[in-house]
């Protein structure tokens, strides 16, 4: 029996295990949401705008380490899904994107709604696909899901045209795909390896620096062997952070720009660097001339063109991180011996000192305006026990996040590291809400950045996705102003918000709910109503404006030099001092 | 240092600006491309010239494996190769520059392929060096167009020892 595309589409979707789908409708994908409307296997979720869908695929797939699939339309749907196709790229997420296509005889017309799809996602993609002839579809979505899933992951794109969705064709699904310039290397080079457990065994300060590689290939339980095994501490990237246990004693936090004091010292001041599935982003190296200056550097990761990027290497492993680090502890099992502790206690002894010195600090006065890492930090407390999956926005907020939320486990932590997109977090929480109904899914966004995709609140309501939002609500781009306040003498050029809206109403008027912490006293009762909450909520937190994230390492500056607190002048302008007047402070704090 | 690099890559539609994109999008050069069908008209044949230091000729080659339709990539640089490049050239001729022109044609063994009263059209082949100096010779004429191919190249054959080969072709 001959099926028509649109049917072939939905069949291959269900071959993939596909049962949820993020999409938008328009004029050239409309024969597959008619196909769709009259199936059940699949649900459709009606999102407001293309950039929510794509998110949504995203945390979809990052929760659940499989594609996250959405279909947009043709021209402005195409468009407006760029920007998630652009971050999935970026952080390498298995996202099978659909898009309508005018019909084949047309392309190429400037007909209605027409864009070059293919030409727009080129720099975005993984891969993408132009589906000419109904007889391909099948073999095409076929190696869409393959490419996207398999190697370092990534966004795909399938272009469909209209007439190619309402052709018919015979239906068969490969079993197996088989492209002769595809064949990601999994297993590393033993050899290789074998120097690596090595200069791990000669190593007298080494340390662990994963990142989100490891929460791709499902390598945890190996990490975990082989850091406890060795007595090795372990440097989360943001995006590896949930790769190791953030209350492990060998953890040391999040490494980079916004990384701990311990977690940059140990890196700076290591003789061997062991990076797995981390690519050395600018956030993390700092001046790269500067970089580790006494470290041999071995690097396992699954893209050849992540190594030697920008750091030198001395020990490269192509590879997967799970299989190689399987291959690794195995050699390590048979040597290591009670020795490498006594060999490391200098090492570790150094690691304590510094986390003495400079532990993660704030300052919450009891009667003082909130602060915004105790509200992530009651967050954490309170939700620890019910494993909660964790989305960011963008900004100081994302910061604190990935500071005080300590992760116990891996696919629970929803941000946006390469592209660093505005807007993300919500719709990516959703995607997650999706794919596990029953668990707690928050949102810890900022008040500049769920603006950019509060629309998808109709959709959280209407798909009963009860995501938790926690906006830390300081009326700026905080972020921004930041780096104004450190680097640009304090001109808050465009990052005052200048007027948000009352979120708790914005919540109501949407059918969500809408609560606020108006003090501190307030902060946990609320948090737990919240919680107790069956529905989508907002928590308005409306929090100090001033308080800046800390330590930080300016942009291309050096691991060991980071800032530890506002410079004196800054202080001095914050108690009362002469820039920031008190209107701004009000609007700021009554926002 | 200027690298040639062989890419064998599918022969469909798009690959051509997958290449480009990858090249313009990163920032490396390319200083020619040349790109045919092989004998298997499946694949095609890129000869990609371009330049950078060590690193940046090593994230050539790997972000060019990268890409899912390149099949094979191949650093020139790295064994022996020939490469050859042809130019077509069109010179003004007044009467007296005629019998110039075909000493020249004559000395780097180029051909007239076309020739008008006031032009000759010459066709020569051979590394850039040679077509440099055939430029150069000819501007004093007036060169009315120049178009260039762009380098093509392949490995050398290993030479192997002459025992060896004898071998071999007896047990073939
Ligand atoms: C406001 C802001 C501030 C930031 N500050 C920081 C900061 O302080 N610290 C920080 O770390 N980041 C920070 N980032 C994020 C930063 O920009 C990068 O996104 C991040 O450092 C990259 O993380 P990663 O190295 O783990 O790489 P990812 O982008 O997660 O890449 C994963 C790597 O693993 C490889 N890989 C994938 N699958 C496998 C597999 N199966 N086996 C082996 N390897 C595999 C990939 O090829 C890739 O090289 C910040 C971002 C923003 C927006
Ligand atoms: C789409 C987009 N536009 C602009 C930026 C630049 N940017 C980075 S952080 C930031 C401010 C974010 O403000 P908010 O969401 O309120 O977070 P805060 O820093 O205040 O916690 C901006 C504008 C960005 N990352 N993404
Ligand atoms: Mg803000």
């Amino acid at each position: 029996m001959k099926l028509t595309g649109a049917e072939i589409f939905i069949e291959c979707l269900k071959r993939e295990g596909v049962k949820t789908l993020f999409a938008l409708p328009g004029g050239v994908v409309l024969k597959i949401f008619d196909t769709l409307h009259q199936q059940k296997d699949i649900e459709v979720i009606l999102t407001r705008h293309e950039q929510g869908a794509g998110h949504m695929a995203e945390g979809y797939a990052k929760a659940t380490g499989k594609a996250g699939v959405c279909l947009v339309t043709s021209g402005p749907g195409m468009t407006n899904v760029i920007t998630a196709l652009a971050d999935a790229y970026m952080d390498s997420v298995p996202v099978v994107c659909f898009s309508g296509q005018v019909p084949t005889s047309l392309i190429g017309n400037d007909a209605f709604q027409e864009a070059d799809n293919i030409g727009l996602s080129r720099p975005c993609t993984k891969y993408n696909f132009l589906v000419k002839d109904v007889n391909d579809l099948a073999a095409t979505i076929k190696e869409a899901f393959y490419i996207a899933t398999t190697g370092r992951p990534g966004p795909v794109l399938v272009d469909i045209p209209k007439d190619v969705s309402m052709a018919k064709a015979d239906f068969t699904y490969p079993n197996s795909v088989s492209i002769r310039g595809y064949n990601p290397t999994v297993e590393g080079n033993k050899w290789q390896i074998k120097q690596a457990a090595e200069a791990i065994m000669k190593a007298k300060k080494p340390i662990l620096y994963v990142g989100g590689g490891v929460v791709f290939s499902g390598a945890s339980q190996e990490l975990l062997e082989l850091a406890e095994m060795t007595q090795i501490p372990v440097d989360m990237t943001l995006m590896g952070l949930g790769a190791f246990p953030g209350e492990h004693p060998l953890s040391m936090g999040m490494l980079g720009m916004h990384g701990t004091y311990q977690a940059n010292m140990a890196m700076h001041y290591s003789d061997l660097v062991i990076a797995i599935g981390a690519r050395f982003d600018d956030r993390v190296t700092g001046k790269v001339s500067e970089f580790c200056p006494h470290a041999k550097v071995i690097h396992v990761d699954i893209d050849p063109t992540s190594i030697r990027k920008n750091i030198h290497v001395d020990i490269p492993i192509v590879g997967d991180c799970r299989t190689v680090l399987r291959e690794l502890n195995q050699i390590l099992r048979a040597t290591v011996n009670g020795e490498q502790k006594d060999l490391r206690k200098p090492w570790w002894d150094q690691i304590r000192e510094w986390q003495q010195a400079h532990p993660l600090t704030y300052h919450q006065e009891k009667d003082g305006p909130v602060k915004p890492q105790q509200v992530v930090k009651r967050l954490y407390e309170l939700t620890k026990d019910r494993d909660p999956i964790v989305a960011t926005d963008v900004g100081q907020h994302q910061m604190w996040a990935a500071q005080y939320f300590k992760l116990a486990k891996p696919n629970r932590w929803l941000t946006s590291g390469g592209l660093g997109t505005m807007g993300f977090g919500f719709p990516a929480a959703m995607g997650a809400q999706a794919a596990f109904r029953d668990r707690l899914v928050l949102c810890i966004a900022g008040d500049g950045s769920i603006q950019m995709n509060m629309q998808e609140m109709a959709t959280a309501v209407l798909s009963k996705l009860p995501v938790k939002i926690i906006i830390l609500n300081n009326g700026f781009h905080g972020m921004v102003r930041q780096w104004q306040d450190l680097f640009y003498e304090g001109r808050y050029a465009s990052s005052n918000l200048g007027t948000t809206p009352d979120f708790v109403k914005l919540a109501e008027a949407y059918g969500a709910v809408g609560l606020r912490v108006k003090k501190v006293g307030d902060l946990d009762a609320v948090l737990k109503e919240a919680l107790a909450t069956d529905k989508p909520v907002i928590v308005d937190v409306p929090t100090y404006p001033y308080e800046n994230c800390y330590p930080m390492i300016p942009a291309g500056g050096c691991n060991h030099e980071m800032i530890l607190e506002d410079p004196p002048e800054l202080k001095m302008k914050q108690s009362g001092g002469a820039k920031v007047t008190p209107e701004d402070k009000d609007t700021v704090l009554t926002a | 240092m200027e690298h040639i690099i062989s890419v064998t890559v599918e022969n469909k539609f798009g690959v051509l600006s997958r290449v480009a994109g990858l090249f313009s999008g990163r920032g490396f050069n390319i200083e020619s491309l040349s790109v045919a069908p092989t004998l298997d008209p499946s694949m095609s044949q890129m000869t990609i010239v371009t330049s950078g230091d060590e690193r940046i000729i090593e994230q050539i080659v790997k972000q060019l494996n990268k890409l899912i339709d390149v099949i094979k990539v191949v650093d020139l640089n790295e064994t022996e190769f020939v490469s050859r490049e042809t130019a077509i050239i069109k010179v003004h001729t007044k009467d007296v520059d005629r019998a110039e022109a075909l000493r020249i044609v004559d000395i780097f063994r180029a051909n007239v392929i076309d020739s008008t009263p006031t032009t000759y059209t010459i066709e020569v082949s051979g590394d850039p060096k040679k077509i440099e100096a055939i430029i150069n010779l000819l501007q004093p004429l007036g060169i009315k167009e120049l178009v260039r191919t762009g380098r093509v190249a392949v490995a050398r054959e290993p030479v192997r020892p002459a025992a060896v080969q004898a071998k071999k072709v007896a047990r073939e």
